[in-house]
């Protein structure tokens, strides 16, 4: 199914050949942010497939997105206890396969829980929930969800969160730093306190990354930042996000 | 009937910045004795009869694993507690 722009002014119509390529958008009690996931999925060009959280099962898609929200209300820890919902074992098998895992912000946190990915959250130093458009620099582009970014290129995506701060210690920093694993980085505003600007990291082999941020949010002009570090753009044109979800069809069709 | 209390607390190394803004708001309220503050949780878990070792083992690794996240918090206390009134001190 392609996506209905919203408003006149679009972005060019997606790689058809794309579509094949079935993303799990997985939906907690307290998730958000899956519808948006799932558009971002389907302006890029896949086919959005909706998970639920109670059954184990992944219907076999090629790729599993954790979205945004807050997920048991952030009761315990945030995603404390979505780590332990009957999906995430086929979540955490997978991922310990090659199956392209991404985490964005409260999916990030139910990484870090489920120890795929090393370090935790904690509240934002500042103790405000914080809303701002964030630039980040892609730090490694060989990852399953970044290969449509340059290396050490820039992009501008909305940062939403309370827990937001990244904190690990400093030896598991300078492992994720030595192995190129810190996938994004904050620019210009450190927004939480997170060690070392981390924004968003990997595990080792790269197929599972999650970020703070919100590329879903940034990808579609008209309901996107106000800038874009690709160049001028109208008022909520920014759609540097969409990189995210083109990485990864491209990577399952076998485009990149 | 007996409950297991559980302490976690955030991890010494760990910045903690709800007990950071706690100790501002003590400042501020003039209570100026205390030098920092660090916030914690308490878990209590009611048991129907006895606490066997067995119990106390499934509190242990619940507090390993669901109730703490050993990357920024530590099992400060895992102990049976006899008194039936909850909220009342041991």
């Amino acid at each position: 199914m392609s996506e209905t722009p919203l408003i006149g002014d679009f972005p060019p119509a997606p790689d058809a050949g794309l579509s094949g390529a079935r993303i799990g958008v997985i939906t907690f009690p307290g998730t958000l942010d899956d519808v948006d996931a799932a558009r971002a999925v389907r302006l890029a060009g896949g086919t959005a497939v909706s998970l639920w959280h109670g059954e184990a099962s992944l219907q076999d898609v090629d790729a599993v997105i954790l979205p945004g929200g807050f997920s048991y209300g952030d009761y315990l820890r945030a995603g404390a206890i979505s780590r332990f919902a009957p999906v995430m074992e086929r979540v955490i098998d997978g991922a310990k396969g090659s199956l392209p895992v991404l985490g964005i912000c409260n999916g990030f946190q139910i990484l870090t829980e489920a120890h795929l990915l090393p370090g935790s959250m904690i509240k934002n130093n500042h103790l405000h929930f914080i809303c701002r458009d964030q630039t980040l620099r892609v730090e490694n582009n060989g990852t399953a969800w970044t290969s449509d970014y340059e290396a050490g290129s820039e992009i501008v995506v909305p940062l939403k969160n309370q827990d937001g701060q990244y904190v690990a210690d400093e030896k598991t920093l300078d492992e994720l730093e030595g192995e190129g694993r810190v996938v994004f980085r904050y620019v210009d505003v450190n927004p939480n306190g997170s060690r070392r600007d981390i924004a968003g990291i990997s595990n080792a082999a790269g197929n599972v990354v999650g970020l703070m941020p919100h590329p879903e949010h940034a990808v579609e002009a008209g309901y996107g930042p106000d800038s874009s570090a690709f160049g001028p753009v109208d008022v909520r044109g920014g759609t540097d996000g969409l990189g995210i979800f083109t990485s990864v069809l491209k990577k399952i069709v076998g485009a990149n | 009937m007996p409950r297991i209390i559980v302490d976690v607390m955030p991890k010494p190394e760990i910045l903690d910045p709800q007990g950071k803004a706690i100790a501002g708001a003590l400042q501020r309220l003039g209570q100026t004795g205390f030098s920092a503050v660090r916030q914690g949780k308490r878990f209590e878990l009611t048991v129907e009869g006895e606490v066997t070792e067995e119990i106390l083992e499934q509190a242990r690794h619940a507090a390993d694993t669901l109730l703490s996240n050993p990357v920024i918090e530590d099992v400060t206390r895992v102990e049976v507690v006899k008194d039936a009134t909850i909220g009342v001190g041991e």
